[in-house]
């Protein structure tokens, strides 16, 4: 039934195709920082390093190719793809290494650091940015070819997850999480475990950010690519306020928070970054196990009426 | 990386570069002896310290605006910003400070967009500065030029630093919050309101950070997007300089901002932020695999 | 019999403080050792720097014969040398069943490995070993939500499951209700005869290492005091003081 309405949003409401695109590119997002934060424990505010990285990537192999647009899109959707894992595997073996607070922050500094460097790199456009070639096709058509991508990949990260976390990967980043010394005193790979699910998170982000930037049309260091403080901080929000550590949660939070945002962009135009940012301490401060922890919350309080002991 | 040669060329112009890094590396050790004082007391790593400092700056700003000196700013930004920071104590920050961690991260930096966003709003995106009147000395036949304000705000910097270290040390409220921050329960026990310590705590954080901010706005610019950076720096600090460490903090600091200003003038100013956050990523994986070899990890 | 663990003149100090000062033991296949002393003596340091916990300061250490005072924690622990913790850790959001099964020996985890569900023989293994520790009823229940006594059980299962060559544990019956420690003591001396596990205890309760150990070290001021067996040690002057004037 969810997969008929799914499919069918963009035919029923054509003028929201490209906010529904979003809307599976944030559950992607979701998704994948939850790998990280809700199932593994290691809140990263830094996966958006791997968007921009797709970003660039999938762009500059579509500017220097020659070739036609679908290949060279697909090409360089392909090679973000590679780039991130690539990326991931590398500064995971170093960044990994760090617990808690030291991680998260890090994985900031990586997140700006990359639009900062990206600006001032000119075979990429610098601050100018960079524009990918034009989609070949009618108008619409755009939006419509965006929108089904963003949702394959949407569908296939949520059932390679489900996948991956019913075998011993889920076990063993759900153990790094409730107490990674054990972990380690039991004889378990923790850093191979902890780069293998950054290099998932990277896999999946970085294609949205290769296939973002050709939507979009314009990738800019700051604000597109590397957008640390929008993209960057909703990757976390969404997962937190859905209910981290859950399969659902991700995606439902990206729902209500991608309807949200838009809502206030909508109404408050200029000051909807302000309303995020309270919402940002609203969440965080009122709701940190989401809303299906809310939800499972109620249902074991209407459900226990007597006392247990 | 013309600049390399420069060097070698001219090393007055190292020398410049280094005077220059050391007076602006106060400020930065300023504002991380709040973060240090905020996590050592509450253990809540402040993200929204870079606001702190760039609403200071606006603070002078505005009384430059209004036709006064700027350097009324530095009490008054101070003052003003603990009273927000007593507040945002109050109304959220009470709320993450016995829980995760991460927590109190997420909601700083929930503050820090906030704050930055509302920055943004209210004053708009355009770069700020405040003129100080005051004029600029020059030395060694004019090769070296330092602005009087920015030695001011060097020794007006150690000042605040060095006033609060003495209200830490020998006021009855300044030994409260060493106490709490030593062991908040047997401080509770003694009898100490630690919700309030906490509270005058982060005040004073604020404060500091509001003071360096004005002091910013007079050497440098303001805008409302600089904070991420002084937070980083700040921590960036920290880490290297150990919590309980203020010898080390000040040094950190004046390194931090020479080294920085070396980056900018070698790499390029477009790369000077680049060069702050990359740092960030290389210092906390280098201490933490120094740690690994001895068997241990940040904590 | 050769010595399955040797500790040569290991020396661990914090700061100021001399937690163990040339202390040298050896632990020798197939046995049951104890290790006592006064609180502060310095045990549960001289625990975490053999698992690899922390660096000590001089000495070496041999598993199998090999030097292992340099390897990472989980390098040691895959090599066949598990501990269990005083304060017991176990995974407090994964039911029992999934504590178990992640307990499984890590050996080969290549990225196809880390995708395969748990075989049948490991649940039926995890099943045996809950039962033999007696929370077969529990082994659904959120791990986190066990009593203290019983995330030791827990914790103890776990370690088997991981298939140890030896186990040290510290204080395995602190906390315990006293009418289960006999209980746990049998199922120390099963898991020591039947499976082969060599085992290495810390323990306050006399009456329990006097019965379960083969031999006996006696810490005090982070120095071996004494060592000697069971009988030898209860009737040690020097061991008798040392508990004795220990504040």
């Amino acid at each position: 039934m969810g997969l008929i309405a799914a499919f069918g949003a963009p035919i029923f409401l054509p003028f929201m195709t490209t906010q529904i695109a979003f809307l599976w590119m944030m559950v992607v997002f979701a998704l994948c920082w939850d790998i990280m934060g809700g199932q593994m424990g290691y809140n990263s505010f830094g996966n958006i390093f791997f968007f921009g990285i797709g970003a660039y990537v999938c762009a500059v192999i579509q500017r220097d190719s020659g070739l036609d647009w679908y290949v060279a899109f697909f090409l360089g959707f392909g090679a973000a793809a590679i780039l991130g894992v690539l990326c991931a595997a590398i500064l995971g073996a170093g960044i990994l290494g760090l617990r808690g607070q030291y991680f998260a922050i890090c994985t900031l500094g990586l997140g700006i650091a990359g639009g900062e460097i990206a600006s001032g790199w000119d075979y990429i456009g610098a601050g100018s940015g960079l524009s990918p070639p034009l989609f070949p096709g009618a108008l619409g058509m755009r939006e419509m070819f965006f929108n089904y991508l963003f949702l394959t990949l949407a569908l296939v990260c949520f059932f390679t997850l489900k996948r991956v976390y019913s075998g011993r990967f889920g076990l063993a980043i759900n153990a790094i999480r409730d107490d990674e010394d054990k972990a380690e005193a039991m004889g378990l790979r923790t850093t191979r475990y902890k780069i293998v699910a950054w290099c998932i998170s990277a896999f999946f982000v970085a294609m949205c950010g290769a296939a973002a930037g050709n939507m979009i049309g314009f990738i800019d260091p700051r604000d597109v690519a590397f957008a640390g403080v929008t993209f960057g901080v909703w990757m976390v929000l969404m997962a937190i306020l859905g209910g981290k550590g859950t399969l659902w949660g991700p995606v439902l939070g990206a729902l209500v928070f991608h309807i949200t945002q838009e809502l206030f962009w909508t109404y408050l135009l200029g000051w909807q970054r302000v309303a995020l940012g309270l919402l940002i301490v609203v969440i965080v401060v009122f709701f940190p196990t989401g809303i299906l922890g809310w939800l499972r919350e109620r249902r074991t309080m209407s459900t226990s009426g007597g006392s247990e002991q | 990386m013309e600049g390399l040669s420069i060097f070698i060329e001219q090393p007055v112009r190292l020398l410049q570069i280094i005077v220059d890094g050391i007076l602006v590396g106060s400020v930065f050790a300023l504002s991380a002896y709040g973060l240090a004082l905020v996590w050592g007391v509450m253990k809540i790593i402040n993200i929204a310290q870079g606001e702190f400092v760039m609403l200071g700056g606006y603070v002078a700003i505005l009384i430059a605006d209004a036709g006064y000196s700027p350097l009324l700013g530095v009490p008054l930004a101070a003052m003003i910003l603990f009273c927000v920071g007593w507040v945002l104590y109050r109304l959220v920050i009470f709320r993450v400070v016995d829980r995760d961690l991460f927590i109190s991260i997420l909601a700083t930096f929930g503050l820090s967009i906030l704050l930055q966003q509302l920055a943004n709003q209210v004053f708009g995106a355009d770069v700020r500065t405040a003129e100080s009147g005051l004029v600029t000395m020059s030395f060694l036949d004019g090769n070296i030029t330092i602005s009087q304000i920015k030695l001011l705000s060097f020794f007006l910097a150690f000042a605040l630093g060095g006033g609060l270290w003495l209200f830490l040390r020998s006021s009855q409220l300044g030994q409260a919050i060493r106490a709490t921050a030593q062991n908040a329960r047997a401080a509770r026990i003694m009898g100490i309101d630690t919700n309030s310590v906490y509270a005058v705590t982060y005040g004073l954080n604020a404060a500091i950070c509001g003071a360096a901010g004005a002091l910013v706005a007079m050497t440098w610019v303001i805008h409302p997007y600089l904070g991420l950076t002084y937070t980083v720096r700040s921590f960036m600090i920290v880490v290297v300089a150990g919590l309980g460490n203020l010898m080390g903090v000040i040094l950190a600091g004046l390194g931090l901002g020479t080294a920085e200003n070396i980056a900018g003038f070698v790499l390029g100013a477009e790369y000077q932020a680049a060069f702050v956050f990359s740092l960030l990523v290389v210092i906390l994986v280098w201490r933490n695999w120094r740690l690994g070899l001895q068997r241990r990890y940040l904590k | 019999m050769t010595a399955l663990l040797e500790v040569r003149g290991v020396s661990k100090r914090f700061g100021g403080v001399v937690a163990n000062a040339n202390v040298s033991l050896n632990v020798p296949e197939g046995a049951i050792i104890g290790l006592i002393g006064p609180n502060g003596s310095g045990k549960t340091t001289l625990f975490s720097s053999i698992v690899g916990q922390h660096a000590i300061d001089s000495g070496s250490i041999l598993f199998q014969g090999n030097e292992i005072s340099k390897l990472r924690v989980s390098e040691i622990a895959r090599s066949g040398l598990l501990r269990t913790f005083q304060q017991t850790r176990i995974y407090g959001q994964m039911d029992c069943m999934r504590n178990m099964l992640i307990s499984t020996p890590d050996t080969s985890a290549g990225l196809l490995s880390m995708l395969s569900r748990h075989s049948a023989e490991e649940q039926e293994e995890a099943e045996r070993l809950l039962d033999f520790v007696g929370l077969y009823e529990k082994r659904f229940l959120m791990a986190g939500d066990l009593s203290f006594g019983q995330q030791k059980l827990l914790e103890f299962a776990m370690a088997l499951m991981n298939k140890p060559k030896i186990l040290l544990l510290d204080e395995p019956t602190a906390g315990i209700n006293p009418t289960l420690i006999n209980g746990l003591i049998d199922r120390l001396k099963r898991a020591n005869k039947e499976i082969g596990i060599t085992l290495f205890v810390i323990e306050h309760n006399m009456r329990v290492i006097m019965n379960l150990a083969d031999h006996i070290y006696c810490l005090a001021h982070g120095e071996i005091l004494a060592d000697g067996s069971p009988e030898a040690i209860k009737d040690d002057r020097r061991v008798i003081e040392a508990y004795l004037g220990a504040s």
